[in-house]
This record gives C-alpha cells, sequence and structure tokens, in this order.
C-alpha cells in the first residue's frame, strides 16, 4: 500500500486492517496474523519441519493478496495475460 | 573528574566510547544546534532532546520499539548475490528477515550498467517474482558520473570543473542528464513487462543537482506512463551538491536542498516513497548525529503525502560508518526515527 499506493503508515494499516477485519495492532501479531494469513491464502514463512503443502504460496498468495486487498498486483496482472487463452 | 557513571555508546565510526548522561546530553543539543546552523531547521525540544537521551544513554544492547508501533522495513539490496541466487536471497529475506520489501538489483548497482542487461534483468524480475509474495521492485543508482569519461561518452564535468571550464562542465552534465532519463525510461519499460512492482533510485544526487534532476525528470515520466509503478526515491546526501548550480525544477533551484525540500520536489514528480539521508560525521558520537538526523528529516513529517523512509544504513541515519552494523547502534536509530517522528518506515 505503501510502495505503490503511496499510503502513509497510519493510513496504510488502517486499509489493510479492514481489508482483514482485523485491528491495526493486530498486523504486527505473528500469533493473529498466521491465522489470518492461512484464512485468506497470503503464504507464511515456509518451514519443511511444518509444511503445508495445500496452503497458497508464492504467485498464488499474490493472487489472494490482490483480491483481498483490492490492489493491483503487476506481477499477478502479468500472470493472467500470459495465461489467458489465444 | 566526575563521578557520574559512564555508558557504552559508540563513535560515528562504530567505535565504543564511554560517556556520562550529561556528556551525552551535551552531544544531543550539540547536534541538533549543528542542523539549525547548517540547514536552517527548528532546534530540537527538551522533551526531544530528553526522549533521545533515555534511548542513547540506555545500557542495554538492544532496544526496540513499544508493541503496536512497529513500522515497514523496505530493503534494499535484498537480491545481490550474497549467499545463494538472487531469488533465495530475495527468499532469505522475506522469510527469515522480515523484509516488507524486497529489491532485486546487480553488485555493480549503477543505472549505466544495468542499461546493457535490461533483457536478462528483467528475466530475473519475472522469475522472482514467481517465487516471492511481498513487494519485489527493481533497484538502481541513477550514478550519473559513469555517463562521462572515461566510462562514459560526456566530458568529465569532475574534471572540466577544477579548470574553470563551467561552461562545458554544464553542457556535459546535461548532455548526460538526457542520456539517463532515457535509461531511467527503458529500464521502467522492461521492468514493468516483466512484473515489477515499483523502481527504487538509490543514492539520488550523488553526482549532486543533475542526478537529481534526472530522477525527477524520469519519475515523472514514468508515472505517467506506468501510474501503477511505485516510484522510490531514495537521497544519497543530506542536501543536493551544486555540482551545475543552475538546475532547477518547477522554479526551483536543486542545488543546496535539505531534505524537506527535496520530498517536496520528489512529490510533485509523483514519486511513491522517499528517502532522506543524513550523513554520519565519523567524529561525533551517535547521539550527536542522531539528534542532527533527526532535527533535519523532523521538517519532511509536516508536509509528506507520501510514506517518508529514512535512510537508516552504514554511515547515515545515525548508523556508523562500518561495513557490518551493530545491532546497539540500529536499533537505537530505528527506535528515534519512529517514536521521535513517527516515520513510515526504514
Amino acid at each position: 500500500m505503501q510502495m505503490t499506493r503511496g499510503m502513509r503508515l497510519r493510513e496504510a494499516k488502517q486499509y489493510v486492517a479492514d481489508k482483514l477485519r482485523v485491528t491495526p495492532f493486530d498486523l504486527s501479531d505473528p500469533v493473529v496474523m498466521t491465522d489470518v494469513r492461512n484464512e485468506h491464502g497470503f503464504g507464511r514463512v515456509h518451514s519443511y519441519a511444518i509444511s503445508q503443502p495445500w496452503q497458497a504460496n508464492q504467485i498464488e498468495a499474490k493472487f489472494n493478496i490482490a483480491r483481498v486487498l483490492d490492489v493491483p498486483i503487476n506481477s499477478v496482472e502479468k500472470f493472467k495475460e500470459r495465461t489467458a487463452p489465444g | 573528574m566526575t563521578s557520574e557513571p559512564r555508558v557504552p555508546t559508540r563513535m560515528g565510526d562504530g567505535t565504543f566510547t564511554h560517556l556520562t548522561r550529561s556528556e551525552i546530553r551535551a552531544d544531543l543539543v550539540a547536534g541538533s544546534e549543528n542542523a539549525t546552523k547548517r540547514a536552517k531547521v527548528p532546534l530540537l525540544s527538551d522533551d526531544e532532546i530528553d526522549h533521545l537521551l533515555e534511548i542513547y544513554a540506555s545500557p542495554l544492547r538492544f532496544i526496540g520499539v513499544d508493541v503496536g508501533e512497529e513500522i515497514v522495513l523496505s530493503c534494499d539490496g535484498t537480491g545481490m548475490k550474497t549467499h545463494a541466487t538472487r531469488i533465495q536471497d530475495l527468499q532469505s529475506y522475506e522469510q527469515w528477515m522480515g523484509a516488507d520489501l524486497l529489491e532485486l538489483c546487480v553488485g555493480d548497482y549503477s543505472l549505466k550498467v544495468v542499461r546493457t542487461i535490461l533483457a536478462y534483468e528483467a528475466q530475473y524480475m519475472h522469475d522472482a517474482q514467481l517465487a516471492t509474495i511481498a513487494p519485489l521492485q527493481y533497484g538502481v543508482m541513477t550514478n550519473l558520473g559513469l555517463y562521462s569519461k572515461p566510462d562514459g561518452p560526456c566530458d568529465n564535468w569532475n574534471e572540466l570543473l577544477p579548470l574553470g571550464k563551467t561552461a562545458e562542465a554544464r553542457a556535459a552534465e546535461e548532455e548526460a542528464i538526457e542520456m539517463a532519463v532515457v535509461d531511467m525510461v527503458k529500464l521502467a519499460d522492461s521492468q514493468w513487462e516483466a512484473g515489477a512492482d515499483a523502481l527504487d533510485w538509490d543514492t539520488t544526487g550523488a553526482s549532486g543537482d543533475p542526478e537529481f534532476l534526472a530522477a525527477l525528470r524520469a519519475t515523472k515520466i514514468i508515472r505517467e506512463k506506468y501510474p501503477d509503478m511505485g516510484v522510490e526515491l531514495g537521497m544519497a546526501g543530506e542536501f543536493v551538491l551544486g555540482m551545475h548550480g543552475e538546475l532547477e525544477w518547477g522554479g526551483k533551484r536543486l542545488a543546496g536542498l535539505w531534505p524537506k525540500d527535496q520530498l517536496l520536489l520528489a512529490q510533485e514528480a509523483g514519486a511513491t516513497m522517499f528517502g532522506p539521508v543524513v550523513n554520519i560525521n565519523t567524529g561525533k558520537s551517535l547521539a550527536w548525529n542522531m539528534a542532527r538526523a533527526i532535527a533535519l528529516i523532523k521538517p519532511c513529517m509536516d508536509v509528506a503525502t507520501i510514506p517518508v523512509h529514512p535512510n537508516a544504513g552504514m554511515g547515515v541515519g545515525g548508523v556508523p560508518m562500518f561495513v557490518h552494523l551493530p545491532s546497539d547502534a540500529v536499533c537505537r536509530a530505528a527506535k528515534s526515527f519512529v517514536e521521535l517522528l513517527h516515520v513510515d518506515g526504514l
């Protein structure tokens, strides 16, 4: 939200928190955010010891982030263009 | 001879020293006064000095911000090939080191160098975007000097100026600006097509006002061409060196600008993030340096409409000029920026 939308921190945190239905305080809490990231398919810290291969990750996660946060992500749009039929 | 206890603290070059609380406070005041004298910014208040004193007189090895006051880390150079492939380096930063923003770049981090390998870097960005989650930008230093002889085609203004050939030097700088802007836009074209989220003009102004102008012009073109592409404009120094002296943007002379005015122009050009810099004085304590940095950057926060991410790295932003950064110094700088300036990131 900062990098491409140019939002200041407080605004960016509130925007993301509202979209995820959490509080800005929650955004920095790994205990809360692990569940939130799992729920929305945002990807998580990768560890083979706790592998969850059914979870979205990498470009898959970015598709979900773009959709849930309603923010255009260039690599997602390019992926769609390059995999579109015809 | 004082009986006041001494606490370990560091100098700007990273070496340890031991100062009393009174000495640290005196250094904080002196750093603030130096900023006021140089840049005509307001002095830090007593409350601000006292706040910094609690940070810099603390004996703790590591010190942090309050829970809930965490900021974003925009980490440059995270995909430069450090210990694995560049993509693996990016993944390491994202997964293990808490980077909120990643940056693909090459070891020779200069615009003119990258211009000759655009296709390779675009391919790498394309592949890296498939393998990472965090926002990923492409970073270069504008490094206008490389456009001058012997590395580039333009006459070398650094050689012409000492000879008093000001007109010739300015002409060479203006020629280099045109070339750099073209190259920056071509870089944006290839990186946008590859899937990049943003670009980073790092160390902007290292070659003075011509380089700052090139970055502003390129930013405006790119942001109009690609409205969804971010452009981070990170500075090289605390004020813009007047290597040309007569260059302007929107009627504002670029030479001699301090962080607040740099930010205003960056915003006007369409930059989406701004990274002010305050250079370290290695002969002064970190307390002196930090007070100076806070005083110089503070005016930015009143006028910022885009995120402000002060550079806090080797030799800038209250962090020692040393290749392996001591964590006690870095965390103090971070806490100072967050608590006194409420910065948007670092």
